[in-house]
């Protein structure tokens, strides 16, 4: 496309699909100890 | 929804729904203006009368297919799908255990939100059997969770380093018996580390925060020790010595920024240069009256300060260098699962912390007060009723998030800084979510640049 680069993968429906193992780690248990970011945290499924 | 901004020099446009991000020039940014949802196949009229003084005809028609063409690929005002899906985690197991191991402190913080250490409940220190119950507690709520986390905290937990110690051993002999594996994370103000304590939690402890505001003039008006003096030359060698020791594994150096430093990219700067590269500075959240507390009326400046910041880490990366700001850290693809960013930290749901006297609160931040008190592991009471009631707290369930663009990247934010400056836990508190749009912009545009320069 000339006027528009899609950067990623933009999969966020298909990880709702397989998503919700629980897996994962709570977020406010790493840095962040008074303020909640999400996006920064790692997906721990297993396949 | 989509949410489009522009930030040094990139147009960037957001799907909320499908995650999707794209850089886009500027015709298609003025273009979005005019266009909404459901889209035909050709350009509205009014849209090239609109655009045809400044751009040419044939571009907007070309630029308006391309949007088409995305739009038809459901990455472009994709469809708000999840709400379905808002109920999934609600019987939860438990699988993270806050453990306020010591209601006391060898610091004074101006700042701190544990009323300096205690919670306004006087100073203790959690005995053994009290922390070996709570792992006892996480083990049971946990169900079938096999990877639990357990994280040290007060006050200062290493004033009460042989029950840290001793519950890491604990928990590590139940770990074979009922194939549970635990994660260890510890928060320090550094002042008490030495050889035997580095040793013992570079060995057991999953990750570190050590905190520290930045430079030493920033850290030691706000950290002050008991005397009043500051903190800063009594534990910046223990931190450097720790990191040296440290290795590959995790550890943030962490601070808060206040009214007092709103340049903190010069605090940023200033731990980088002491050698760390694994920053968190954070937003102090504070009742506004305080004279150190952030307002709305500073956000202009914490705006322009987040910009100043992303501009100098992409100075930093440009010479090959690198430093990692927690709040900028975001993965467009690997990311956790739209589920998980339904709710966030999980706190009183998946996530609860405990007392040195036994009682179970949501999260450290709402121990000690009395209507959030959950049960207590003495007597083993649980409220099971307050679990759902945090489990149903999805954004979803918060008007101001729902329809919020940022709501899959913050989750609805922190429960406990919603109820306390917000007045319900449900309620979002606009400071809070004003700063974590900015980062997000800026996190975006990191990223955005970096992608694109690895396809260039």
């Amino acid at each position: 496309m000339k006027h528009i680069k899609t950067i990623n993968k933009a999969n966020l429906k298909q990880s709702a699909e397989k998503g919700g193992c629980g897996k994962c780690q709570a977020s406010c248990q790493s840095a962040c100890k008074t303020s909640c970011t999400v996006a920064n945290q790692k997906c721990e499924r297993d396949s | 929804m989509i949410h489009k901004f522009y930030q040094n020099g990139l147009y960037i446009l957001l799907d909320v729904n499908s995650g999707g991000v794209h850089v886009i020039d500027k015709l298609s940014y003025r273009l979005l203006d005019l266009v909404q949802p459901p889209l035909s196949e050709n350009c509205p009229q009014d849209a090239v009368d609109a655009l045809s003084g400044e751009f040419d005809i044939n571009d907007i028609e070309e630029c308006y297919h391309e949007l088409y063409q995305l739009y038809e690929q459901k990455l472009l005002f994709s469809e708000d799908d999840y709400e379905k899906f808002a109920l999934t985690a609600v019987a939860s197991p438990i699988k993270a255990l806050c453990l306020l191991v010591a209601l006391d402190c060898n610091l004074r913080c101006e700042y701190c939100f544990a009323g300096k250490g205690d919670y306004g409940k006087g100073r203790t220190l959690m005995d053994l059997d009290t922390a070996k119950r709570a792992i006892d507690f996480l083990v049971e709520k946990s169900a079938n969770r096999r990877m639990l986390e357990v994280d040290f905290f007060g006050g200062e937990p290493l004033m009460n380093f042989e029950v840290v110690k001793q519950t890491v051993l604990y928990a590590r002999s139940l770990e074979e018996k009922l194939d549970k594996k635990f994660r260890f994370t510890v928060t320090t103000n550094g002042l008490l580390l030495d050889d035997e304590k580095i040793d013992f939690i570079n060995k057991e402890m999953y990750n570190v925060v050590l905190s520290v505001d930045g430079r030493k003039c920033i850290n030691d008006r706000m950290r002050k020790r008991v005397d009043g003096s500051g903190s800063y030359d009594s534990f910046m060698p223990k931190f450097k010595k720790f990191a040296a020791l440290r290795g590959d594994k995790e550890y943030y150096v962490r601070g808060t920024y206040t009214k007092y430093n709103l340049d903190f990219t010069n605090d940023i700067m200033s731990l980088y240069d002491e050698g760390f590269d694994q920053i968190s500075i954070e937003p102090v959240i504070a009742d506004e009256k305080e004279p150190y507390a952030l307002s709305e009326s500073e956000l202009p400046e914490i705006f322009a300060e987040y910009e100043r910041l992303a501009d100098r880490l992409r100075g930093i990366r440009g010479q090959g260098k690198h430093i990692n700001f927690f709040h900028f850290m975001l993965d467009l693809d690997q990311g956790p699962c739209a589920i998980k960013r339904l709710r966030g930290c999980g706190c009183g749901n998946e996530y609860a912390a405990v007392t040195p006297d036994g009682g179970i609160y949501p999260c450290h931040q709402f121990a000690g007060i009395e209507e959030y008190k959950m049960g207590s592991i003495n007597d083993g009471t649980f409220n099971t009723e307050m679990k759902l009631d945090f489990a149903r707290a999805h954004v979803y369930s918060k008007p101001e998030c729902k329809k919020c663009w940022a709501k899959f990247y913050c989750s609805g934010g922190c429960n406990a800084n919603n109820y306390l400056y917000a007045g319900d836990i449900l309620n979002a508190y606009r400071l809070s979510c004003e700063i974590e749009k900015k980062r997000l912009e800026c996190a975006l545009t990191l990223k955005a640049e970096k992608l694109l320069a690895e396809n260039e």
